[in-house]
């Protein structure tokens, strides 16, 4: 554990040291001035619409960040060749792979509870509103479905030779799933055979990750979802991640790493 | 049960170590790779190679470039799979990673993270090796020293020169106080200053009674510091042996040798 714990470490040093990262919270910090300025126009369905862009944008960022770092993280060190002193200290490909994961997927998480602090203190204090726990639930079961993904790139990242086809991959397959996952059933019922099995196989193979977001409970202010549905979701996502980081391991343990 | 299991483990190590307290054996070793192009057969790299290091030495790896050291290294270090053979570390396959607890590994260039400060590092690296963090801070605190970057300890691995970087990829390999140092060109890009140190370093370990495998070109060097010396060419060993007496065989000097077995000839002479 302390080998996967520090070289998770690594991965979120890496990460708030390098320029990028920073980026993405100046873009937050717009982004939240800007729904601060609807506070002139004293029209409710404008703040929710400005609320949807904001979570729309927390999204797409979050996913920017998961993917974007969990894919260079074992490309970058075999191209940096720092991989080789850390396997020739007792570390096992597996614990490099997890510790990777791990990394990847906290520092997602340090970014994500930065937006959903932007999002909750500002739409909170423009509706005299805080409702913390559909917040706070909306955060958890978005990271959770984070970790299939991350999970799903590093797979990616020692399948693929270029992490940019595994960025564009990756980011075709999630945000696939996300718009078109859940309607794959109703497609497959209008096809003919074998068309309509292989389809249904698809909708019953793929990690549903439409099943994470309750954004729209959080626009129209509805109730927290039952803690059972986040308990089911959370092993469900967890299940995934270790399919993936399984298939990484299997991809990886013989894989030679040249000089 | 148990004794029983202890002793058949016994048994195991002296097959794999007939002469005991090996820190090294390789035993018929071959690295194959695949053929690139379509048609093309795969290379052998390494052929059935059999060596054996004990406590105490201080090793030369010697060969041209494509010779089979760095492969020989990739499979000891677990990089790499050997294709046929055997090799081990302590009596321990090197396939498992535990076979690794007690090296240190200096790589030729610097592959560290460039992020992260000399110290962080180091407490990175020591970490990994599960050594307490009082001894880790006081570890750090001798390499630094050691190594003379002491009073840059709190600067990022991106700002140091290459000699730097090189002087605090030596501390990681020394951080876990290693029975047995594998250096892969250890003076590549060093200063004659920076030479010396790496030379001390390795009479100081000596010394202590540790273990040193080493690669070099630089052939003076090896005749200074090596025991034995070990001379392979297109795969095969084609010489092992001590330097004194490899000397007195050949009646000329390691370089000499050295161009020898590699079949060179000068254009002079040809």
């Amino acid at each position: 554990m302390n080998t996967i714990s520090a070289l998770a470490g690594v991965v979120i040093k890496e990460l708030y040291r390098r320029k990028d990262f920073y980026v993405l919270f100046v873009l937050t910090a717009l982004i939240t001035v800007l729904m601060g300025m609807m506070r002139f126009f004293n029209d409710a369905k404008i703040i929710g619409y400005v609320k949807e862009i904001c979570l729309m944008l927390v999204s797409i960022s979050a996913l920017v960040i998961a993917i974007t770092t969990a894919a260079r993280q074992i490309p970058a060190e075999r191209e940096n060749r720092t991989i080789f002193p850390l396997l020739a200290k007792p570390v096992t490909r597996g614990q490099v792979l997890v510790g990777k994961f791990l990394g990847s997927w906290l520092a997602t998480g340090i970014a994500l509870v930065v937006f959903y602090l932007f999002f909750g203190i500002l739409s909170g204090s423009h509706e005299n509103r805080w409702p913390v726990l559909i917040l706070l639930e909306a955060f958890w079961l978005q990271w959770m479905m984070l970790s299939v993904v991350i999970a799903l790139v590093v797979f990616g990242s020692v399948t693929f030779s270029a992490p940019s086809a595994n960025i564009t991959i990756c980011m075709i397959v999630v945000l696939g799933i996300l718009t078109v996952g859940e309607h794959l059933n109703q497609v497959a019922m209008q096809q003919n055979q074998p068309v309509g099995s292989i389809i249904s196989m698809i909708y019953f193979l793929i990690p549903h990750l439409e099943w994470f977001d309750i954004h729209k409970l959080v626009l129209f202010n509805q109730p927290p979802v039952p803690w059972v549905y986040c308990l089911l979701a959370s092993l469900y996502a967890l299940g995934y991640t270790a399919v993936f980081l399984f298939a990484a391991w299997l991809a990886f343990r013989h894989k030679p790493l040249t000089a | 049960m148990m004794k029983a299991k202890s002793a058949s483990l016994t048994s195991m190590d002296s097959a794999r170590d007939p002469e005991g307290s090996a820190v090294i054996q390789i035993q018929k070793l071959c690295v194959e790779y695949a053929g690139r192009g379509f048609g093309q057969g795969p290379t052998l790299a390494v052929k059935d190679l059999d060596l054996r290091i004990g406590q105490g030495e201080v090793f030369g790896f010697l060969g041209p470039n494509g010779a089979g050291k760095t492969s020989t290294m990739q499979v000891l270090l677990g990089f790499r799979e050997a294709t046929r053979g055997e090799a081990f570390l302590f009596g321990v396959n090197v396939r498992q990673p535990i076979a690794r607890q007690r090296i240190g590994y200096l790589p030729e260039l610097t592959y560290y993270y460039k992020f992260l400060t000399a110290e962080e590092l180091l407490r990175f690296y020591a970490t990994i090796f599960k050594i307490p963090r009082s001894e880790t801070e006081r570890r750090i605190d001798a390499l630094l020293d050691l190594v003379e970057l002491g009073s840059v300890r709190k600067r990022r691995i991106r700002d140091f020169s290459k000699g730097m970087q090189q002087r605090i990829g030596l501390a990681q390999a020394l951080i876990n106080n290693p029975d047995l140092l594998i250096l892969d060109e250890p003076t590549s890009g060093l200063d004659p200053l920076g030479r010396m140190k790496v030379r001390e370093i390795i009479q100081r370990l000596k010394n202590e009674g540790k273990t040193v495998f080493f690669s070099s070109h630089e052939l003076g060097e090896v005749e200074t510091v090596c025991d034995r010396i070990a001379i392979i060419h297109q795969g095969e060993l084609r010489v092992a042996g001590r330097v004194g007496d490899l000397v007195a065989k050949y009646h000329t000097d390691l370089e000499k040798i050295f161009l020898q077995i590699v079949g060179y000839r000068a254009e002079s002479s040809s």
